[in-house]
C-alpha cells in the first residue's frame, strides 16, 4: 500500500508521519512536496501537522486553497482514505472537506502532552483496530485545537455518527469534547491529536499504530485477493 | 486606485479568548469600564478604479480571507487613491 505524506512549507510532522507508515506499519510512503504533486497512484493521503505557511491568516487557510487540495478533494470523492492530523485537520476544515473550524485554545496556551482519547466509533476504516469505548493515549501539540461548530452542524455530526474520537479530559475547550471527526462517507478523518507520534513503546505509547493498521487492513480487504 | 480596508472579527457568540484576555488586562490597568473587547484582523489592499469592489471583496472573503464558520467581515473603500 502506498501512502502520500503531503509536505507544505511549514509542515513539521511530515517525517513523523513518514516514519509511522514506513517503520511502524511497514508499508510504502513518500514525502510529496505540495507543488506539482501527482497523487494518482497513491492509496491513501496523509496531511501532517505543523504550521503550513506560518499559520498566516488562519491555521491551514492558505494551504487549503493550494492546487494540491483540488487533487485531494477528487481523491476523497473517489473514496481514498484521507487522514489530516493537527494542521492537517485544520486544512481539511478550511477546505470544507470536514465541517467546523478551529479556535484558539480556551486558555490561550500552546499545549503539548499526552491526552486520553475515547474511541467513539470502531466501524470506520481508520478505527476498526480499536474497540468502541476504548481509551487510548495519544499526544496533542497545538495552540488552535478548540473545535468549534454551530448547533446545527453539531446535530448533523451526531446524527450522521461522525464523531470518532473525544477527549476524556477536554484540554482546549472543543465543543462536546470533540478530538476527531470523519466526513459523511467516512473516508476523510481529521483529528488534533497525533497518532503518528505514538507508534512504538519507545515513544511513550503505541496506541496510534492501530489507526494505520486499520487503514491497511481495509485496503487489503478491498484490493488484495488471496488464492 | 481604490483603497480597500477589510475588518475581520469573530462572530458574535463565538468565544474570543484573546479579546477576553486583552479586556482583563485593560481593566487591570486603569480602564475598568471597557466591555465587549474583540480582537480581529485588518487587511488593506488596492484595487483598480474599475474594479467591482463589493463583488471582489465578497469573493475574496468567502474564498480565503474570512472563515464563515466563525468569522464575519466588513470593509471600507477610499476612491481615487494614487498608487
Amino acid at each position: 500500500m502506498r501512502f502520500a505524506v503531503i509536505v507544505f512549507p511549514g509542515s513539521n510532522c511530515d517525517r513523523d508521519m513518514y516514519h509511522a507508515v514506513k517503520d511502524g506499519l511497514g508499508e510504502e510512503a513518500d514525502l510529496v512536496w505540495y507543488e506539482n504533486a501527482n497523487l494518482a497512484d497513491y492509496d491513501a493521503i496523509l496531511l501532517p501537522g505543523g504550521f503550513s505557511y506560518g499559520d498566516y491568516l488562519r491555521s491551514g487557510a492558505i494551504a487549503s486553497v493550494s492546487d494540491v487540495l483540488n487533487q485531494i478533494k477528487q481523491k476523497a470523492e473517489a473514496g481514498t482514505p484521507v487522514l489530516g492530523v493537527c494542521n492537517g485537520f485544520q486544512i481539511l476544515l478550511e477546505t470544507g472537506l470536514l465541517p467546523g473550524a478551529m479556535l484558539r485554545n480556551e486558555k490561550l496556551k500552546f499545549m503539548c502532552h499526552y491526552e486520553t482519547l475515547v474511541v467513539e466509533r470502531d466501524d470506520t476504516i481508520f478505527t476498526s483496530g480499536y474497540e468502541k469505548g476504548q481509551q487510548i493515549q495519544i499526544p496533542i501539540a497545538h495552540g488552535e485545537g478548540n473545535y468549534y461548530c454551530d448547533d446545527r452542524t453539531l446535530e448533523e455530526l451526531k446524527k450522521n455518527n461522525q464523531i470518532v474520537f473525544t477527549y476524556k479530559n477536554n484540554p482546549n475547550g472543543s465543543r462536546d469534547d470533540i478530538a476527531g471527526i470523519v466526513n459523511e462517507t467516512g473516508n476523510v478523518l481529521g483529528m488534533m491529536p497525533h497518532p503518528e507520534r505514538a507508534v512504538e513503546d519507545l515513544l511513550g505509547s503505541s496506541d496510534g499504530l492501530a489507526m494505520f493498521q486499520s487503514v491497511l487492513q481495509h485496503w487489503r480487504e478491498m484490493y488484495v485477493t488471496t488464492s | 486606485m481604490k483603497k480597500v480596508k477589510i475588518f475581520i472579527t469573530l462572530k458574535e457568540g463565538v468565544l474570543d479568548p484573546q479579546g477576553k484576555a486583552v479586556q482583563e488586562a485593560l481593566q487591570a490597568n486603569g480602564f475598568p469600564d471597557v466591555a465587549d473587547t474583540r480582537v480581529g484582523k485588518y487587511i488593506e489592499m488596492t484595487l483598480p478604479d474599475d474594479a467591482d469592489v463589493a463583488l471582489e471583496v465578497q469573493r475574496m472573503c468567502d474564498k480565503l480571507l474570512a472563515n464563515p464558520v466563525m468569522e464575519e467581515y466588513s470593509y471600507t473603500v477610499e476612491e481615487g487613491v494614487r498608487s
